[in-house]
């Protein structure tokens, strides 16, 4: 069935919600990426690290006091921007709608409480008690009972079925832009098969954290001398890694599901390729080889790429696109908001999206990587290499499927 | 419909090979030897100190991996082992699966370990800077590979895909205590797609350290009655109090009946039907109708194409809190009409505990070994019946029965509820 184009069962983006440095929902963002707004970031907050920074959001547009305070700020971006892509769908409060609404979440875990942590690590600096008995004290006695579910991987999900009564399913995937990938591409498929009708799908990212930061700085992965198009930190000090705050969701749907409800169309989500193995520079050219082929990406107008800046894997995806999609030209997002983990595939794919909406390319932000385009789009691919691993390709086409 | 296909044309999915740890041991016979002899495996923690804390009991796997590896290690370590034991009986070589790969798995987070040496490091270099700034100075001045897993919510499936030799992307996932559950359940619908001949879905956790105890502590949910470990998880009971930690893992070969046939495989049941549905009522509290679950368990029928009264035994959720043996029974009740019609139920958590993200999976396991073996794994500790729950909960023994298919619960935090049916391989 899944190899069949069956035209009713195409799926199709009918909801947009975004949220990055370059704005708040998806026609903000839109404007900046395609008049090329300079890109927000802050290199002083987490010195020498540079952040794309949230943009100022009011949360209660999108969710109630009562329920802002059970979440950390991950939760609340991706519940913010699940609620921002209910809306542009037309589906918000529609409880016949939202009641078997499948939903795929791309989430990693919340943030800590650096106070009680700092507590705990003093403590310990003076060297009189035994570690494990500080950590047991201090964590019964000053752990908000709470946090832990504002911490919670599925918890993102889970508040978004008790604020916006999503409850057809629920389903978290973890494990970086691999998760934001699989996501979208589980949630494609099971529609393209019968298996689901209309799904949510999507991820956010809190940059501004200093456990987040740290997380990465472990294996030294984040750039520490101030913000380059992610086409040019192979020089870069440390890693090639400046992250940012935000977060999409998605509206995916059977194309006679969308059609039946008179749903405005975005874009048909033509197909979604994923792949990992051996992270060598061989192996990884094979494998974006193969996930290219399948979803056309040479067929494209231009490839949208949610490269995260990595060194050594942004170097093998440059070197593929000169060398087998040379003819196609490139935008690589995540200069302009920042690697935004869990996010970077849907965020792509929701720029795709608008792309062919507004019958627009993405404005440069590399003349030296990033060649003009004069045409407007007719296709649409998208190309995600995981910092370490995990790559993803997608293709899309106009709202008709470029069929006239 | 072919022999095949099910009654909505699509492909039937055999399960080939299966594989478990829990707290009673490694591998199927000692666990099964172990669950149907009423043998409890929860006992006093001794990976940590017990001050200060409310509950000192848990369900801790301590054979597999040393404490001061931390959880990121011993949650692959389960891993691999049911997956190694489940690929193995099925056949296929255990470095060379050629399948995907679906794995529930915790959340990973840096341990307290790797922040004190960080702390300790960093206090080297600048003394006067403190807390995440030290942190961070530590991480920047050298690197700390080994603490990687820790950080990487994908580096436990990236390496049990080295490991097992699947292909593609794995999907790790994540919906609490009803994570092994909706592994399977996401296997059974790649391979119903036809996206994958064969599958591999795993559930593991290795997670119980202090600070997951003392997050489970506070909000209430765990079994406080200390003094005999043993007796602490006591499902459907008036004196219920709370569920026990444990760890574990299962680990379950999925492939089309079709492709399973063709390879000559043996078939050791069938994944017949999965139904989730999610819950919008609170982050920890089901909703007082129990619709959601009772909406899972009739979507799990559904997929299946079976009718309440074609269930022949219930491997319950049963996690022993007062909330969850409640809703689960009124739910099941709604469902199977009064004492469930006299379908039998029991709970493995009364002698493993609540593996948490591995449950789905590890009773998913038992329930192809009930079938298999024809005998109920007892509820033991159910001495003192709560009389509002009306059930069969196979009372502390054993017992044996013709089980032609079971239906499996799992409900988790966050409005997570995701079933199972599991039948008998095709005559």
């Amino acid at each position: 069935m899944n190899e069949q184009n069956m035209d009713g069962r195409d799926v199709v983006i009918t909801g947009i919600g975004m949220v990055s440095a370059l704005g708040v929902g998806a026609q903000q963002n839109w404007d900046n990426f395609s008049s090329g707004a300079a890109p927000v970031f802050d290199s002083e907050k987490f010195s020498p690290y540079t952040v794309h920074p949230l943009p100022e959001i009011d949360w209660a547009e999108q969710i109630s006091r009562r329920d802002q305070r059970q979440m950390e700020a991950w939760q609340r971006i991706g519940t913010y921007t699940a609620g921002l892509a209910l809306d542009d769908a037309g589906l918000k409060d529609s409880l016949e709608f939202t009641s078997t609404m499948d939903m795929i979440v791309a989430a990693a875990g919340g943030e800590r409480d650096v106070d009680v942590d700092t507590m705990i690590l003093a403590e310990a600096s003076k060297g009189e008690t035994d570690t494990s008995i500080i950590v047991n004290e201090k964590l019964t006695t000053e752990l908000r009972p709470t946090l832990f579910l504002a911490q919670l991987s599925n918890l993102l999900a889970g508040n978004i079925s008790i604020v916006h009564k999503v409850t057809g399913s629920s389903r978290t995937f973890m494990g970086e832009e691999g998760a934001g990938i699989s996501a979208v591409r589980t949630a494609a498929a099971r529609i393209r098969s019968g298996q689901s009708t209309h799904a949510l799908v999507g991820a956010s990212f809190n940059a501004e954290h200093p456990d987040m930061l740290l997380g990465y700085e472990i294996e030294h992965h984040l750039k520490r001398d101030g913000w380059t198009s992610v086409w040019q930190r192979e020089d870069s000090d440390g890693g090639g890694l400046i992250t940012g705050s935000g977060g999409t969701f998605l509206v995916l749907e059977s194309r006679s599901h969308a059609e039946a409800r008179g749903a405005r169309i975005y874009a048909t989500l033509e197909s979604v390729e994923a792949d990992q193995g051996k992270s060598d520079q061989t192996a990884t050219a094979e494998r974006l080889s193969g996930i290219s082929s399948a979803t056309k990406l040479a067929n494209a107008s231009y490839i949208i790429s949610a490269a995260s800046g990595a060194k050594q894997r942004t170097e093998i995806e440059k070197e593929f696109l000169n060398s087998s999609l040379k003819a196609v030209p490139v935008r690589g997002v995540a200069s302009a908001v920042g690697h935004m983990r869990e996010v970077q595939f849907p965020f792509a794919i929701a720029l795709a999206a608008l792309s062919l909406h507004h019958e627009k390319p993405i404005e440069q932000m590399d003349s030296r990587f990033e060649v003009a385009i004069s045409q407007k789009p007719e296709r649409v691919g998208v190309l995600s290499l995981g910092y370490e691993d995990a790559e993803g390709a997608a293709f899309l086409t106009p709202a008709n499927g470029g069929k006239a | 419909m072919s022999k095949f296909t099910d009654k909505n044309g699509r492909p039937i999915i055999a399960i080939t090979g299966v594989g478990v740890v829990s707290s009673l041991g490694r591998g199927k016979k000692d666990n099964w030897d172990k669950l149907t002899s009423g043998v409890s495996g929860i006992h006093k923690i001794t990976r940590f100190p017990q001050d200060h804390l409310r509950t000192t009991i848990a369900g801790t796997v301590d054979f597999m991996t040393a404490p001061e590896e931390g959880s990121a290690a011993l949650t692959y370590t389960l891993a691999e082992a049911a997956a190694i034991e489940a690929i193995d009986e099925a056949g296929i070589s255990t470095s060379d699966f050629g399948g995907q790969l679906f794995l529930a798995a915790p959340p990973v987070e840096l341990e307290w370990q790797h922040r004190f040496q960080l702390n300790a490091e960093g206090a080297e270099l600048t003394p006067s800077v403190q807390s995440y700034d030290r942190l961070l100075l530590a991480a920047k001045s050298s690197k700390h590979p080994s603490f990687s897993a820790s950080v990487k919510f994908a580096a436990t499936a990236r390496r049990l895909q080295d490991r097992i030799g699947s292909r593609g992307l794995p999907v790790t996932l994540s919906t609490a205590c009803a994570s092994g559950a909706t592994a399977i359940q996401t296997g059974v619908e790649a391979l119903r797609r036809g996206e994958t001949d064969r599958a591999i879905a795993i559930g593991t956790d290795g997670s119980v350290t202090a600070e997951a105890l003392i997050r489970f502590s506070l909000l209430s949910a765990l079994s406080t009655q200390n003094d005999e470990p043993e007796k602490a998880s006591k499902p459907f009971s008036k004196d219920r109090d709370g569920f026990i930690m444990a760890e574990g893992a299962g680990a379950l070969v999925l492939e089309t009946l079709e492709a399973a046939t063709a390879r000559g495989a043996k078939i050791l049941g069938i994944m017949e039907g999965c139904g989730e549905c999610a819950d919008d009522f609170h982050r920890t509290r089901s909703k007082p109708d129990g619709s959601p679950a009772i909406a899972a368990v009739l979507a799990a029928l559904d997929d299946a194409g079976v009718t309440p009264d074609e269930i022949d035994y219930i491997n319950a959720h049963g996690t022993s809190t007062p909330e969850n043996d409640k809703m689960e029974c009124m739910s099941l009740t709604s469902i199977f009409g009064h004492r469930l019609g006299g379908t039998p139920i029991s709970s493995n958590k009364s002698m493993i505990g609540h593996t948490l993200t591995a449950a789905g999976a590890i009773e998913a396991v038992f329930s192809l070994l009930t079938i298999r073996n024809g005998v109920l794994p007892p509820t033991i500790n159910y001495l003192n019946p709560d009389p509002a729950l009306e059930v069969d909960a196979v009372p502390n023994e054993k017992r044996d029965a013709d089980v032609k298919r079971v239906l499996s619960n799992s409900f988790g935090f966050g409005g997570q509820n995701a079933c199972l049916v599991i039948g008998r391989e095709p005559a």
